[in-house]
């Protein structure tokens, strides 16, 4: 049955009250909802610009992946290059002019143009390193074809810009790379089916060169990680070491307030400033080489430690005290408590940290510069006191270059970076989630 | 052999004269207390009297606290636990500690009862290991509810097989006095009755001193009850004299329930 229910009422005093709060409750309600706003506002702003970065070194850089090629009927005299045996001779094939061969094939398709400048001309279709790619594929393939063959051979960065639209035709020809005759002789060939656009391997596989065409990130990737192994073997250790000191051994006093400061105040020292260290006390007292990724790691290694000590410092306080004092309490010593128990659960944290550090390392300029690894160098570092350049420091020189190929080169090379970033990022989130653990 | 009845126990444990400071606020003093082999002893007191603070005295768990510092002698049999040149280590294998809320590594149930004989090298061989661990869950009443799943993470038991297990990692190390602060504060009822009962069979080999908030809880577990109030060990005695005839007023108000 619903038979009405007499239902009790505040009293008056509280009745009132309750009617302030209600009225006060529309302004509360606007200020959070104001807040929010101002919240999504931010991300957006953050988001576009970000946005229009990544656009911008895209639609600079999508380009460099394609590399355009040039095909040449040509006979390559086997005598010449060759042991008696038929193999093939390296000493000979070195100091044979590959580069001549090509030319004279590639101008005997054109016998009405004679004259010495526009046979010149005519030559500046090709890659200045065209012998050189040539003479690697035939060694690659071991055996040289007899008779006529045809082959892909690349053009020059000028050309290549052409094809990809990054060459203005309409732009007056005192201003232009191309000369008219030049890009005649381009469409006649580009008519012919002779021109293509290839995947630009080189680009992936080759270290620093003169030629844009030639030039690839390889090197320089290289270059990276082995200063980043350096950094990592070297800093992580240390940090660790230090923190676990920190945290558990050092005695409360001012020594160790001054430490504390001083981790901090290290963090924030421009990474200059190592660059420097590591030239005067790297290379200026201990003579190690210039140039070399053992150095680059060591000075990355000085700073990123900041960074790891404070991120260990932060995960091993976030373990609960309760674990350390079970430990302590069944007779552990300190050490053992801390290895046994507070290292393996504080292990994600400290990995990040040690990420986020490495991710820092790897996107720095300026201390490689001064020590040297901004040298220009065609081989990929085989060990870690060769000669070698960085990926940052890769993206800094092409940036830097007159042509328009290196520019986009240069685009490419920062994608390369910026996966590498993304890629550490990613799993450092991942590895916090995978292994966080609940007390 | 001595015919008395009645016969006083012996003292396992004499505190004499302890100060202790937390920086220049002093939590203890002057406590003088004489602990009984084989009994157990509750600590009493309102929140803050530094109850706590004097259990971890016996083991010297405060040196882990940087600002405090303890002043006083406590001798157990010849060991003089605050001279330097007792190791903490030793000491703290011989007098186990459970605490107030479960705190079991996040390892699994095995890995946790086997921690303080492997470290200690108690252990020669894994068989005689896996006896240990079985011997100390058997004690703590815990053998029958985890003995098909010692690989099973600790953390996944329910709070009061937790506690249960901290006891079993304490007594694995073999100790002979066990420390107690408020093991069943973060316990149900029924969870807590276990613990009790298992406070009394432990007794018949460890001398247990147990921090209590629950009356009923030192009433029905201890033989002797000490009364804390501000630092001060106020009263001292038979649990029963101490429950039905305080000598202190502050201890009558406080066990009637009027402060605390
Ligand atoms: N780490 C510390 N640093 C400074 N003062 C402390 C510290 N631990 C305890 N104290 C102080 O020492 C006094 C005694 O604390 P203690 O923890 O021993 O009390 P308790 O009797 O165990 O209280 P409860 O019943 O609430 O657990 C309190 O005044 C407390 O504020
Ligand atoms: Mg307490």
């Amino acid at each position: 049955m619903n038979n009405p229910i007499e239902m009790i009422q505040p009293d008056a005093e509280t009745q009132a009250r309750f009617e302030k709060i209600a009225q006060g409750l529309k302004k509360r309600h606007a200020a959070s909802r104001r807040l929010k706003t101002y919240g999504i506002m931010a991300i957006v702003t953050a988001i576009s610009f970000l946005a229009i970065l990544l656009t911008t070194i895209i639609s600079n850089g999508y380009t460099a992946i394609q590399q355009t090629e040039l095909q040449i009927t040509l006979t390559i005299p086997a005598e010449k290059l060759q042991y008696d045996d038929g193999a093939i001779d390296p000493v000979k094939a070195r100091n044979f002019n590959w580069n001549g061969l090509i030319k004279k094939a590639f101008l005997a398709e054109f016998p009405d143009v004679t004259a010495m400048l526009d046979q010149r001309a005519l030559g500046e279709i090709l890659s200045k390193n065209a012998g050189y790619d040539l003479r690697r594929l035939i060694e690659a393939k071991g055996s040289i074809p007899v008779g006529e063959t045809k082959v892909w051979i690349k053009t020059s960065d000028d050309v290549d810009m052409l094809m990809k639209g990054r060459l203005d035709r309409n732009l007056d020809e005192a201003q232009r790379r191309l000369s008219n005759q030049q890009i005649g002789w381009i469409d006649s060939l580009v008519a012919d089916d002779r021109i293509r656009l290839v995947f630009n391997d080189t680009f992936f596989t080759a270290a620093d060169s003169r030629e844009p065409e030639s030039a690839g990130v390889l090197g320089a990737t290289v270059g990276s990680v082995m200063a980043l192994f350096v950094t990592v073997l070297l800093a992580l250790p240390v940090a660790v070491m230090a923190a676990v000191y920190l945290e558990y051994f050092a005695p409360p006093g001012r020594v160790t307030d001054f430490i504390e400061v001083n981790i901090n105040n290290l963090a924030a020292v421009p990474s200059i400033v190592f660059g420097l260290l590591g030239l005067a006390v790297f290379l200026g007292f201990f003579g190690m080489p210039r140039s070399a990724p053992l150095v680059g790691g060591m000075v990355l290694a000085l700073m990123t430690l900041p960074t790891i000590i404070i991120a260990t410092r932060a995960s091993i306080r976030a373990v609960p005290t309760s674990i350390r004092d079970a430990a302590l309490g069944l007779g552990a010593s300190r050490m053992q408590a801390a290895i046994d128990h507070i290292l393996p659960l504080a292990a994600p944290g400290i990995l990040t940290g040690t990420i986020i550090g490495i991710a820092q390392a790897l996107g720095e300029t300026a201390p490689l510069i001064m020590i040297g690894m901004v040298a220009f160098i065609v081989d990929v570092p085989a060990t870690l006191t060769d000669p070698a350049t960085a990926l940052p420091v890769q993206i800094y020189i092409w940036s830097d270059s007159a042509e328009r190929a290196f520019y986009e080169r240069s685009s490419l090379a920062i994608m390369v970076l910026l996966t590498f970033l993304i890629t550490m990022n990613i799993s450092a989130v991942l590895l916090r989630r995978k292994f966080e653990k609940k007390w | 052999m001595d015919t008395v009845v009645d016969m006083a126990k012996a003292i396992k444990i004499q505190a004499k004269d302890v100060n202790v400071f937390y920086g220049e606020k002093q939590a203890l003093n002057n406590v003088s207390i004489d602990i009984e082999d084989r009994s157990v002893t509750a600590f009493i007191g309102p929140s803050g009297c530094g109850k706590s603070t004097f259990l971890r005295c016996f083991n010297r768990m405060n040196d882990v606290i940087p600002s405090c510092r303890v002043e006083g002698s406590i001798m157990m049999g010849d060991v003089d636990v605050n001279s330097l040149q007792t190791d903490p280590v030793l000491l703290r294998a011989r007098i186990g500690m459970v605490f107030q809320k479960p705190n079991p590594f996040p390892k699994t149930i095995f890995e946790n009862v086997a921690y303080g004989p492997r470290i200690h090298g108690l252990a020669q061989s894994k068989t005689e290991l896996d006896d240990m661990v079985e011997d100390s869950l058997k004690k703590a009443g815990l053998w029958g509810e985890v003995a098909d799943r010692l690989a099973d993470q600790a953390t996944g038991l329910s709070g009061g097989q937790q506690q249960r297990l901290c006891i079993a990692r304490a007594i694995a190390v073999g100790p002979d006095v066990l420390l107690m602060d408020e093991p069943c504060s973060a316990l149900d009822p029924i969870a807590t009755s276990v613990i009790e009962e298992l406070i009394s069979e432990l007794q018949q080999r460890f001398t247990i001193l147990i921090v209590t908030h629950s009356m009923q809880q030192a009433a029905r577990v201890s033989q002797k009850t000490a009364y804390f109030h501000l630092g001060t060990l106020v009263e001292y005695g038979d649990t029963k004299d101490v429950f039905t005839l305080p000598k202190n007023e502050q201890t009558e108000a406080y066990i009637s329930g009027k402060i605390g």
